[in-house]
């Protein structure tokens, strides 16, 4: 049904192209000259009043449907179906309702439902042809409102580049509507969390257990909602990681700049570059069939016990994924350092290494910085190697080997599975998504204002 | 060229004025021989650059090496302490010796030797780092201080020898980039002196300052060359008859003339130098 | 002004001395640690790729082959229906061959040895038949799979045999030897132990009572305090505690001392005794299974074919049978979805941005807003997706429409800024020319600007493809890994998989066969970034032009 609606207004569309163009000429009776616009916008003109319009119909009204007609069913039920049940198991309904409509019955549905499926089925239909309706009268609406306009004086091209201005103007708020939907999301899904989780203990609370029903009233998994040891696992892990990325990178980013000679640099370079290019889920499943098992028999031997999920093994692998991102930033910062400042250094009688630790590096500081920062925030956001490789047990714990659970691996486990909209379990792992957002975000920001505000101004 | 001489304006159909010699100072040639080039060859990869240069520099003097664009005066300049080194595919044959002791010799460590042979550029390089740090920088690398006081002492020697002392020493530890151009060029002067060196080669110091700052850097090379052997390249004819003792004259990659300044710019031996000297190119 | 003295003038003044030599050296020295340090982070990092390619390849290539049995089976017309092949009788069909194929096996082993082959074994027959009915009637040869753990046998993968005792219970019997205790007694090996005969544990009777075992153990432990008890029993042999009631019967006398028994050692403690390693048979096979496996071996019927199943078979509960098909489709889907959504918007965006837009506050903001979004977490687009397209849109749940959507929110950013270096690089010169000819904004853009700078924009647009292609956590969120056991309903509404999270689903599963199919999918996966980002650096290298 959809596909035939758009089929039928792609030809409108095209049809009208056509006719725009024909009309133009014809009202100057073929001398073309005496057009403003050539014909072929005069076409584009309508064309594009016919298809955007009835497009964009199209389009709102299939985001829309869903909730507006779920919105009638509930409302068109009889009176006291609802009453005294949480949204689950409206929703729960709800479900029940379209399969039955569907025509997958499973158990006895009670006359209610059957009676509310053929509403609902009988619903379906009429939107669909309302839809379709609606949608190709706005067509023909377009196409005769913008037909009338045709004529040698009309302005057709700036109408024409008009409305692709429109679209390319729209298109780049696309940007801004996503993050405003991000923000928008989150926070709402977060406050809701709030409502009934204090923040005090969410943000100061030492227990993280989610999936256990403490809380008197809670049907579903209620439970500990005190995310400090998420947040110190975060940080462990993100600790470890930048411990075995910071000095890989910088020394490997030292060597390519100042040392290697021009080959290498060429071969070396995109090869450490591919290290960025591997997905995160390779790491994760890295980390789990080679790198623990093999800190597991290394802690063996020396008798030291380390966990399977440790952390050590988790930050080790992410500190691998992580090392492009100081080396190339790195780079790019000591290289940016002017020719100027090594003569004269190299002109003191420095060696290589001491222009390079006394005069490059603090130079380049704030692009080193830059990019650690950014690494950071990296290493805070990743999900797969953590959801793989580490824990799901929120431990407090500083110790490196033994497994601790991030913020991103909670959102994970919170949201697998079947998710109810108002079980706290789902809504915290918004909240932890909201914070999670502003950290990062904070410490881009924060990145960029440290190299702009240190960068020296080498004219 | 040659039709267009007499419509030339009048500013430069004389050589530039020589200031009169001091009294009772010794001929330069009298100073101890300081450096000595002798059959340099340079080349950049397949292009030579430096054709046999022979060349002279005595202590206690200025030696400046003048020429148009492109004759070979910096590079030859940079042979001096080795600082060609440092660009890849660059290749020197020939003799270059310092007091005696030839310079490119594989067991001679081009680190120490310029400490011994310090350079100033023609941009203004100061360190991002403070004053302080700028100057202490050479002392600090070749280890020649031991206590913070010593630091303190030679930045203040430095400085004061570069006439910048007073200028700066309420705030050392300001960044030496805060400067204005003048003073920058200064403090890389002060900077190159820290570590006592022998030698001072100067590579167009002035041409990126204004003249009040040029002024000052020409006073300061004259107390300087008391102790030391000054190098100086300039595009400037003027500069070099005012500060040097002897120039050098240098045209595509060859040493033409070397002699006393005030015989280079008032009666040369070479045709060459004449039409350089007297404007007509250049 | 002429102030020559400069403190430490003696160390200045003296550049050959032995002090400044060694001054010197040591920079040098720390000079070449320096550069030593930079090569070995790189050989750290390039070292750390390399084992993860081969860990990846060495545990990823058996699953690019599958053991299989060429199965000789009579489809008995009595058993399917003609005109209904899809009902037949299969298990008993494939119990049948497996009888004929292996005689002479006790009914009780026939279910046993029946799992040689893969659980799926009547379906693969059933499809067979299923598509070709004239075979009906006849006996037709099948290549069945084998199940997970004798197809990883015969690769080579798991052993036949594992050892018995782990390295500790080795370590703790090689004390008790350097100590001289491990003696041949009466024929047997045994343990030279001292025991004190406790008089609270054992009588003398007769007949001699009491716990022996317990004895047995705490004299046991006395040599060996730090030892656990569970390797403690499995040490002496089953009858070793009756040597002190032997011993107490001879002499009675004993109880209350301490004297010197013989504690025979139970059997794999013994082949270690001997030299040799003991071992057992691998838990996940059985003795009468090991045999029939041999014989169907010996006749020929077991090969290693190419694993087309990887391919073409969708997901399933066995590894032997489970294939990618459904994870591919679905990151296609997805993919097409998020390039028709990120390709025209990202690239009118960045024309907007770059050659239209008045230099303002707000499009200012745009840029901002653009370079945050490229940093965001993959995670948090995955919530944007949960709670926006499926909770308040309703779009239906694990559908690649939904995947697309949020991976195409992902790729903007990336496509927006390659877009934008592409126009830039193009030179004002071409847009001068053309604006003086008298061509509007737009005209230069579309006919002028745009076609030059397409090679780049398709660069970034190939690359941000890529790198949606291996995104995992957000199509986690919004369910994009169901199980898909068939190919025939996807479509861009229906719950689906993605190449990615099928690798992730794969890797929970503990079966060895997953393991290599899950390093199998990386290495496809892997595959193909490579040659889509080859794709994308031959279009740059084609396309290049000097300005």
């Amino acid at each position: 049904m959809l596909g035939s609606v758009l089929l039928l207004l792609l030809v409108l569309v095209a049809g009208s192209y056509f006719f725009g163009r024909k009309r133009a000429v014809a009202s100057v009776s073929g001398r073309q000259q005496e057009l403003h616009s050539r014909p072929n916008y005069h076409g584009a003109y309508v064309a594009a009043w016919v298809g955007i319009p009835a497009l964009l119909l199209v389009l709102m009204w299939l985001l829309l449907q869903g909730a507006v007609i779920d919105k009638l069913l509930l409302w068109s039920l009889p009176l006291g179906t609802t009453d005294g049940l949480n949204a689950g198991q409206v929703s729960l309904i709800l479900s029940e309702i379209k399969s039955v409509a569907a025509g997958n019955v499973f158990s006895e549905p009670s006359l209610v439902v059957q009676e509310a499926a053929e509403r609902y089925h009988a619903w379906q239909i009429i939107a669909r042809w309302a839809m379709a309706a609606v949608a190709l009268s706005i067509a023909i609406l377009g196409l005769f409102f913008a037909s009338r306009r045709i004529s040698p004086e009309f302005r057709a091209r700036h109408g024409a580049e008009h409305i692709l201005s429109g679209l390319m103007i729209a298109c780049s708020l696309i940007a801004i509507l996503t993050t405003l939907g991000i923000v928008l999301s989150l926070l709402v899904e977060a406050l809701r969390f709030f409502d009934r989780i204090p923040a005090l203990e969410f943000f100061f609370g030492l227990n993280w257990e989610p999936q256990i029903p403490i809380r008197e009233g809670q049907v579903t998994g209620g439970g500990a909602f005190g995310a400090i040891p998420v947040f110190v696992g975060t940080l462990l892990i993100a600790m470890i990681a930048m411990a075995v990325a910071t000095p890989i990178g910088l020394y490997s980013a030292i060597y390519l700049t100042e040392y290697a000679n021009p080959k290498v640099r060429a071969v070396i370079k995109p090869v450490l570059e591919l290290l960025a290019g591997i997905p995160t889920v390779v790491y994760g499943f890295f980390a789990v069939l080679t790198v623990a098992p093999a800190m597991r028999e290394f802690g063996e031997m020396v008798g030291v016990p380390i966990a399977p999920n440790s952390a050590l093994a988790a930050g080790g692998v992410m500190g691998i994924m992580i090392i492009p991102f100081i080396s190339s930033l790195s780079d790019d910062a000591i290289a940016a350092v002017p020719r100027a400042m090594r003569d004269g250094s190299y002109a003191m009688g420095a060696t290589k290494g001491e222009t390079i630790t006394k005069v490059l590096l603090p130079a380049a500081l704030p692009g080193i910085m830059g990019g650690v920062l950014l690494a950071v925030s990296r290493a805070i956001g990743e999900t797969m190697i953590v959801v793989m490789a580490a824990g799901i047990i929120a431990s407090l714990t500083l110790n490196p080997l033994e497994p601790v659970t991030t913020v991103t691996v909670q959102i994970v486990t919170l949201l697998i599975g079947d998710t109810e909209f108002d079980n706290p379990k789902t809504l915290a792992a918004f909240a932890l998504g909201l914070v999670l957002f502003l950290v990062t975000l904070g410490l881009n920001i924060f990145a960029l204002h440290i190299v702009r505000k240190y960068r020296e101004q080498y004219e | 060229m040659e039709a267009k001489v007499e419509e030339r304006p009048a500013i430069r159909v004389e050589a530039p004025a020589v200031p009169q010699k001091k009294e009772g100072a010794l001929p330069v040639e009298q100073h101890e021989l300081k450096m000595k080039a002798s059959d340099v060859n340079l080349w950049y990869g397949e292009k030579q650059a430096l054709f046999d240069v022979n060349l002279e520099m005595f202590g206690q003097s200025v030696t400046a090496l003048i020429g148009p664009s492109g004759c070979g005066k910096s590079t030859f300049l940079r042979c001096l302490d080795r600082m060609n080194d440092v660009i890849d595919g660059c290749r020197v044959e020939g003799d270059i010796r310092l007091d005696g002791q030839d310079i490119y010799a594989p067991r001679v460590d081009p680190v120490q030797l310029r400490a011994r042979v310090g350079m100033v550029f023609q941009k203004p390089n100061p360190f991002p780092k403070s004053i302080f740090e700028n100057v202490a920088y050479g002392p600090r690398i070749h280890g020649l201080c031991k206590t913070k006081a010593d630091y303190t002492e030679i930045v203040e020697k430095s400085l004061t020898r570069a006439g910048l002392w007073e200028e700066v020493k309420d705030r050392l530890d300001e960044s030496g980039t805060g400067l204005s151009g003048g003073q920058q060029q200064r403090l890389c002067i002060a900077r190159a002196i820290s570590v006592n060196p022998e030698v001072l080669l100067m590579d167009e110091p002035c041409s990126a300052l204004d003249p009040i700052a040029t002024a000052k850097i020409e006073t300061l090379m004259d107390e300087l060359k008391q102790n030391l052997c000054i190098v100086i390249v300039t595009h400037s004819m003027q500069q070099a008859a005012r500060v040097s003792q002897r120039t050098a004259f240098f045209h595509l990659g060859k040493l033409v003339e070397v002699d006393e300044t005030s015989k280079i710019f008032t009666n040369p031996t070479d045709q060459r130098t004449q039409d350089y000297v007297t404007g007509r190119f250049g | 002004m002429s102030d020559a003295q400069v403190i430490g003038a003696e160390a200045t003044d003296d550049w050959g001395s032995d002090q400044a030599r060694r001054r010197v050296r040591r920079r040098y020295a720390a000079d070449r640690r320096l550069q030593a340090y930079g090569i070995i982070a790189i050989s750290l990092a390039v070292g750390l790729l390399g084992v993860l390619v081969t860990s990846l390849v060495s545990t990823g290539y058996p699953a690019f082959i599958q053991t299989k049995v060429d199965l000789p089976i009579y489809i008995d017309p009595a058993k399917v229906d003609p005109q209904d092949p899809r009902s037949g009788k299969y298990r008993a069909l494939v119990r049948e061959a497996v009888d004929k194929a292996v005689p002479g096996i006790p009914d009780d082993q026939k279910r046993s040895i029946g799992k040689i082959l893969s659980s799926d074994a009547s379906y693969i027959v059933r499809d067979y038949v299923v598509d070709h009915p004239d075979v009906i009637g006849k006996t037709i040869t099948l290549p069945i799979a084998v199940s997970d753990p004798y197809d990883q046998l015969y690769k080579g993968v798991i052993p036949k045999e594992v050892d018995a005792l782990n390295w500790t219970q080795v370590a703790w019997f090689d004390r008790l030897e350097n100590r001289g205790l491990v003696v041949e007694h009466d024929g047997r090996k045994s343990l030279k132990l001292d025991v004190y005969v406790n008089p609270e544990i054992v009588e003398a009777g007769p007949p001699p009572s009491g716990d022996f075992a317990v004895l047995a153990q705490s004299s046991l432990k006395a040599y060996l305090p730090r030892i656990i008890d569970t390797s403690l029993v499995e040490m002496l042999a089953a009858d070793a505690p009756e040597a002190i009631g032997d011993r107490i019967a001879a002499d009675p006398g004993i109880i209350g001392k301490t004297v010197q028994i013989y504690f025979p050692l139970s059997p794999h403690y013994v082949t270690l005794a001997n030299g040799e390693t003991p071992k057992i048979l691998n838990s996940r096979f059985s003795e009468d299974q090991l045999e029939a496996f041999d014989l169907l071996d010996e006749k020929g019927l077991v090969r290693t074919p190419f694993n087309w199943e990887l391919f073409f078979n969708a997901d399933s509960r066995f590894p032997e049978r489970a294939g990618l098909a459904g994870a591919i489709t679905g990151s296609f889907y997805a993919l097409l979805v998020c390039f028709l959504l990120s390709f025209p918007i990202g690239i009118a965006a960045a024309v907007y941005l770059e050659e239209f837009a008045p230099k303002n506050r707000f499009t200012d903001l745009i840029e901002v807003n653009i370079n945050n979004l490229a940093a965001v977490p993959s995670v948090v687009f995955g919530l944007l997706g949960l709670a926006v397209f499926l909770g308040f849109f309703g779009l239906p749940r694990s559908a690649p429409l939904v995947g697309g959507m949020v991976l195409s929110l992902m790729t903007l950013p990336t496509i927006i800024i390659t877009t934008r270096a592409a126009l830039k690089a193009v030179p004002p010169s071409i847009r001068e020319a053309a604006l003086g000819v008298g061509a509007s904004k737009h005209q230069v853009m579309m006919h002028h600007v745009l076609p030059l700078a397409l090679p780049g924009i398709l660069t970034g647009t190939i690359i941000g493809m890529a790198q949606a292609l291996g995104e995992t956590a957000p199509l986690l969120l919004i369910g994009m890994n169901a199980f898909i056991p068939s190919v025939e309903n996807m479509g861009i509404l229906e719950p689906a998989t993605a190449l990615p999270t099928q690798i992730f689903s794969w890797a929970d599963s503990p079966e060895r066969g997953f393991v290599s199919r899950t390093s199998a999918a990386i290495l496809v996966l892997l595959g193909f970034l490579v040659i889509m980002n080859i794709i994308a650096i031959t279009l740059r290298q084609m396309f290049q032009r000097k300005w």
